[in-house]
Parts: structure tokens; sequence; C-alpha cells
């Protein structure tokens, strides 16, 4: 396998880190409309923890993209 | 198929000479289409807000209340957020927002994002953290260190969190500048790898034969195009909303170091 193949197979591997953060997500919006649902009036106050806990698990997923961008374009 | 990483490359639009700053060697002080972009952005900005509060009255007009409505969404979010002492962070925070919002809601107009250049996101994100460690420094003096040794833990748990808290601090500049960064080259990807299955799929049947085949897929990526462009919408505004929250939450971790509210 010559090293250009294997730039091509890194970056593929690199951005399988994104499963994580997409099970991460989808747990926290899973959670959110669990909750939201059987207490709506609660619901519009936590929006903020939502948005901020999805952005935090998120950038987990981006590293791997980046890191994947960087094997791709190095 | 055209390359979808051509959309990012910077070329100058004016060419200025080099400008020989002393200390730091020669700097390229050009016009290019990032900095036209980024302009623009400020400028729609100020123009907005400038339209919006020409006619300032008690019953306000459309306009007055769109400006009113984001002053005031983002108001409650620094004082819900930092307390009454946030409120000198509230300049910052809403402009970081606004800037941040319409450079890249322009991205999606335009042929430039500016935010996909990671060099105007780290940008944005060192100075929130210079923001954050002066102001931290200014108030609580040498209590800084409490941001890394949490209250009410026992010693030996220190010896494992403290790492964990500077690790955890270190990285905030680092993902603050790669979530904004990445999310909008990522999405603008997408969108021109769509866009290009389009061009791609519809050359094919043009071709006739089998080539026909190709129809119902470019049709699939055109619609595919569409839902990404709105999904970008969503994400453009999601973004700004999130740098803005995240440098609230960081400036809160000074603001009120060692008590929660």
């Amino acid at each position: 396998m010559d090293a250009e193949s294997a730039k091509y197979i890194g970056a593929g591997l690199a951005t399988l880190g994104m499963i994580g953060a997409g099970i991460g997500v989808g747990t926290i919006f899973g959670q959110f409309l669990a909750g939201a649902t059987r207490n709506p009036s609660a619901a519009a106050g936590q929006f903020t923890n939502l948005i901020l806990g999805a952005a935090l698990t998120e950038a987990l997923g981006i590293l791997a993209f980046v890191l994947g961008l960087v094997i791709l374009f190095s | 198929m055209a390359d979808p990483m051509h959309q990012f490359e910077i070329h100058k639009v004016v060419d200025l000479p080099a400008l020989n700053v002393p200390g730091l060697g020669l700097i390229d002080l050009s016009i290019t289409n990032s900095t036209v972009s980024m302009l623009l952005a400020a400028i729609l900005v100020v123009a907005f807000f400038a339209v919006a509060t020409a006619k300032a009255a008690i019953v306000p007009g459309r306009l007055q209340v769109m400006g009113e409505g984001i002053f005031g969404y983002i108001d409650d979010l620094v004082a819900g957020i930092i307390g009454p002492e946030g409120r000198k962070f509230f300049p910052f925070v809403f402009t970081l927002f606004l800037f941040i919002l319409a450079m890249n809601v322009l991205g999606l107009f335009l042929v430039f994002t500016a935010t996909s250049q990671l060099a105007v996101t780290a940008s944005l994100a060192v100075m929130t953290m210079v923001l954050v460690i002066g102001y931290g420094v200014l108030r609580n003096g040498a209590n800084m260190y409490k941001l890394f040794v949490p209250a009410g833990i026992p010693w030996y748990m220190l010896i494992l969190v403290t790492p964990i808290e500077i690790i955890s601090f270190v990285l905030r500049p680092i993902t603050l500048a790669l979530r904004l960064f990445g999310n909008m080259l990522g999405g603008h990807v997408a969108l021109k790898v769509f866009a290009g299955f389009v061009v791609s799929l519809g050359a094919m049947a043009a071709g006739g034969g089998l080539g026909l085949l190709g129809i119902p897929g470019a049709a699939l990526s055109l619609g595919g195009v569409v839902a990404l462009t709105a999904l970008e919408f969503l994400v453009a505004f999601l973004q700004a909303f999130v740098f803005a929250v995240l440098a609230c939450v960081y400036l809160n971790d000074v603001v009120n170091l060692g008590h929660h509210h």
C-alpha cells in the first residue's frame, strides 16, 4: 500500500470519531424531548442548557472532522 | 467534479504594499475576499441598527421590534448566565453574536464565508479568552487558582481533578475556534459536494442510454441541496448563539469565581 492511499484510509478512519458525537447529541436531544413532553412548561427555560450541552458534545465530533481534514490536506 | 475546497481560497481584491511592523516583520495588509466579507458583515450590522433605531418610537415599527427583539434576547441570555454583574459584558457578547451571525448568513448568500477561515474564528476565540483571563486576574487576583481547584473536594481527589480542569481550560479557546470553523466548513463542503453530484449526474444523463438513470439521482441531489441550505440557515444562527452562550459561560466562571448562583 502506498502512502497516498494510506492517507485517504487514515482520513476516513479519523472521521469515525464523529460516531461518538452523533450518539451523544442524539442522547441529549432525546432526553430533552422525553423531559419536555412530561413537563412542557419547564422546557423553554432549559433551551440554553440544551444548546450548550449539544455544542460541547459536538465539539468532539468536530475535532475528529478537523483531524481528518488535517490528514487529508497535509 | 468541481473541487469543493475551492470556495475557501483567499485571493487579493486590492493589492496594498506590505507594511513593516517592528518586532513582527513584514505584514501583508492587502484587502482579500475574507476582509471584504467581514467588512460587509460589519457594515450590515451597523446599518441594520442605524435604520432600526433611526425613528425610535414608544410604539415601535417593524424594524425597531426586530432590533429590540435581538437586543432583549442577548440581554436576557447574559443576565441569565452571568447575573447582574454581567451587564458590562453585554456589549462584547452582543457584538460577537451579531458579527458571527452576519458573517454566517452572508456566507450563505455570497460566495465566501469569513467564518470558514480558521484565522477568523481563532481570532474571535483568542479575544474572548484574553478578556476572560484578563478580567479574571484583575478581579480575583491570586484567587484565580480556584478556577482549577473546585471547592468541597477532598485533597486526594484534587490530584486527579486539577490536571483535568487545567487541560479543559487550555482546550477552551481551541474548541471555541474549531467548533465554528468546523461547522461552517463542513456545511459548505457538503453543499458543494451535493451540488457537484447534480452537475456530474446531469452530464451523465445528457449522454443518453443507460446514463438516463442519472436523472433521478440528480433530482435527489438537488433536493438534498435545498434541504441542506435550509439546515445551514439553522446552523448559521445556532453557531452564533452557541459562541455567545459559551463566551457568557466562560466569563461567568471568572466573574462568579468560587460561588455558583
